[in-house]
């Protein structure tokens, strides 16, 4: 059980970064032509709006809500005045709710991906693997959320949401390159399966980043509200 | 003044003849690839119809080109550029491959390969994109060929608006029909530029050509909406917007781009228009939409001025540019004889791709008995209908600049007869409508005989000055994206497909 802890928690979590870095980068260098949403709405626009905009909206209230939860350092939240059962309540509550709007919009994107003739044909294996993972990963985070409630009062007083603080404890070690600590963490909690199964499914996502149409996220075009409308570009440096 | 110089082009509609030798050679030198069979960076519509994609003129529909907001600044008309960011999940103002049609193919192998039977067997088509058989093609690039379609969705045309009585037209119409061969415009203020999230594409400074640069393009599909005169296409395949180059590499070269060398009516014309480049907003802003023309007009900038060649030399503006902008031929008929004007300049995006208006549907109604005379010429101004038509399509609903443009035509078809067949010089007509004697001799040769030399001026770029010609050595030329680094080994880690080949998706015939 220690080997699959530390190869599950330990190990596998730095391949799947050193994937991600790594391909991504080569990626940005060697395959700028590669570099792009994929969209399809031109083959079918009417579903893709319906279903895009809230799985856009659901996963990135997502992803922040992981980012914040998982790496703040528990100092701080202390020094903020949160207690843990404060921080996993809001967890459950704002979890619950950008999960379940972006669980709306994959479902019509997942349905839209499968039964559109058009869009089916033009989809490669990895837009169809992707959308099935995204939508596997979601729903354990969806299942999660019920132990996150059985648990909210488990540990000890001032200790309280210790299944919690025991994934926070495993990331943040991670970010640090303490991987005997990481997997310490998860090994010396009762950590339910649900929880263990969503974090190597969210690990096999950063391993599969680089390959799919995920790095369009790098590419959120924020500079173009600051840009002159008009880009004119000179061949010949006079 | 801040000079700037850009090859023009101008359409003479009165010598198009509709035979889409333009589309062709175009689509076969740029678009016949996956992902882009739809796709038409030259296309000949024939006129009234909606044209292609469907309706692309209606902008209450698609929200292309610029419009004034409240505060009286220029704003695109899909929104600000918050709210193109707001709608980057999904474009609501994109069209759908069926706006444009469903390529499709046939299957001619099965010609060759089908076992005798009863009845001849034929070659049916499929889709390109599903791969599946197609039962019906329901529409096409050029789906209303020479009026092809019922007047009923033909009357859809944008170009109808004000005119009030539209079923008066259909009767009219066997009189009234046009060829309207459309590129990208390559505007001076482009709409798909502005538009792009991810700043992809630039318009060029040294010749104006307007580019997508196809490794920064992230497919964020604003561009296709952005743009009125739809001229930017979704490659499907790729991922990436693609579009008419205006044959950059040819132009570079002093060639004229591949449209026009092989237009067979020798309708096209290119040539070097120097411009003010610190006036383009302002210009484009005008409350105004009739005045839009003549703005455009009033940014051009006048090649045989001392003062503007001193500026164009100090922009750096080579003097073999400044000898071509001075013999182009888009200059003469855009600003000399004025009988060239922008397609929807309402638009405001100052386009730079102008037409000469057709007299064909004048002609014709002459002939027809159904226009009296004014002095020497027509009486165009009782030709409403067709005026206020080619008025909206192309100034902005304005019929002076038209009638203008049409009399001259008429005059120097009138002055030409007179001289050669009954050797007088009619000088009155000219008179009448404000030409000189040289003036309308060198529209007859630049109109008329339109010699290669005369059609075609384009300055050859300095591309050895500017870049290290022994870098350039052995360099991989024309690429998709992605520099020199598509290796030979068929298999990319990251998805990328072979854009020269094409993947034929086998059908299986049931019969």
């Amino acid at each position: 059980m220690d080997y699959i802890n530390m190869l599950a928690f330990g190990v596998y979590p730095y391949i799947a970064l050193a994937v991600f870095f790594i391909g991504t980068w080569i990626r940005y260098d060697r395959e700028q032509y590669t570099w792009k949403t994929s969209s399809s709405q031109i083959l079918e626009s009417k579903q893709l709006r319906k279903g895009s905009l809230p799985f856009h909206i659901g996963i990135i209230g997502i992803f922040f809500g992981h980012l914040v939860g998982l790496l703040t350092p528990k100092p701080i939240w202390h020094m903020l005045g949160v207690t843990n059962e404060m921080k996993q309540w809001v967890a459950i509550i704002m979890g619950g709710i950008f999960g379940l709007i972006c669980l709306y919009g994959l479902a019509i994107l997942v349905n839209r991906r499968m039964n559109n003739t058009r869009v089916r044909a033009n989809s490669s294996t990895m837009d169809i693997l992707l959308l099935w993972i995204l939508l596997a990963q979601l729903v354990l985070g969806l299942v999660s959320i019920f132990y996150s409630i059985s648990h909210v009062t488990y540990g000890a007083e001032g200790e309280k949401a210790a299944v919690m603080v025991a994934l926070m404890t495993w990331a943040q070690n991670i970010v640090t390159l303490d991987p005997v600590d990481a997997v310490a963490a998860i090994a010396n909690t009762p950590v339910d399966w649900v929880f263990k199964l969503h974090v190597v499914l969210g690990m096999t996502i950063f391993l599969i980043f680089p390959f799919s149409r995920l790095v369009h996220m790098f590419s959120v075009p924020v500079q173009y509200v600051a840009r002159q409308h008009q880009v004119v570009r000179k061949k010949f440096a006079r | 003044m801040k000079v700037r110089a850009q090859i023009g082009m101008v359409l003479n509609l009165d010598k198009c003849i509709g035979c889409h030798t333009c589309s062709i050679t175009c689509k076969n030198v740029w678009t016949s690839r996956e992902g882009v069979e739809y796709a038409w960076f030259n296309n000949v519509e024939t006129k009234p119809g909606i044209g292609f994609p469907k309706e692309w003129e209606n902008q209450d529909k698609w929200n292309g080109g610029w419009s004034r907001n409240k505060k009286g600044n220029l704003e695109l008309k899909i929104g600000s550029k918050r709210r193109v960011l707001a709608n980057i999940f999904g474009n609501p103002d994109l069209p759908e491959i069926d706006d444009y049609y469903e390529p499709f193919d046939f299957d001619y192998q099965h010609l060759h390969t089908a076992k005798p039977s009863k009845h001849q067997p034929t070659a049916r088509p499929r889709s390109l994109i599903t791969g599946k058989r197609m039962e019906k093609i329901e529409w096409g690039p050029n789906w209303e060929e020479i009026l092809g379609t019922e007047f009923e969705k033909r009357k859809k045309d944008k170009n109808f608006d004000d005119v009030v009585q539209k079923d008066i037209y259909g009767q009219f119409e066997k009189t009234f029909m046009m060829y309207l061969p459309r590129l990208c415009e390559h505007c001076l203020n482009p709409a798909c530029v502005a538009a792009c999230p991810s700043g992809a594409i630039y318009k060029r400074e040294e010749d104006g050509i307007v580019l997508i640069d196809q490794d920064k393009c992230r497919g964020w599909r604003m561009c296709v909406s952005g743009c009125p005169y739809k001229k930017i296409y979704y490659n499907w395949k790729t991922g990436k917007s693609e579009k008419c180059t205006f044959c950059y590499p040819r132009i570079e070269a002093g060639q004229p781009t591949t449209c026009s060398e092989t237009c067979v009516g020798r309708i096209r014309y290119l040539g070097v228009l120097l411009y003010d480049a610190d006036r383009i907003e302002e210009a484009a802003n005008t409350p105004n939409e009739q005045d839009l023309y003549e703005e455009q007009l009033g940014i051009f900038l006048d090649p045989h001025d001392p003062e503007v060649q001193e500026a164009a030399r100090k922009e750096g503006i080579a003097e073999n540019w400044i000898k071509a902008a001075q013999r182009s031929p888009v200059y003469m008929m855009a600003m000399q004889w004025k009988v060239a004007l922008p397609l929807h300049p309402e638009y405001r995006t100052l386009p730079m791709v102008w037409y000469v208006p057709p007299l064909s549907p004048i002609q014709s109604a002459v002939e027809a008995g159904h226009v009296g005379m004014d002095g020497e010429i027509p009486d165009l101004k009782s030709l409403r209908i067709p005026l206020r038509y080619l008025a909206n399509l192309l100034t902005a609903g304005d019929e002076k600049p038209i009638i203008r443009a049409l009399e001259r035509m008429i005059a120097m078809r009138s002055y030409m007869r007179s001289h050669h067949v009954d050797g007088v010089e009619d000088l009155n007509v000219l008179k009448q409508v404000g030409l000189s004697k040289n003036q309308v001799e060198e529209m007859y040769r630049y109109m008329a005989l339109a010699d290669y030399e005369d059609r075609f001026v384009i300055p050859t770029s300095h591309r050895a000055y500017a870049e290290n010609a022994y870098d350039m050595k052995g360099g991989c030329g024309f690429s998709f994206g992605n520099g020199c680094s598509d290796g030979n080994n068929g298999v990319n880690l990251f998805g990328a497909k072979k854009q020269t080949v094409r993947q034929v998706i086998p059908v299986t015939m049931k019969e």
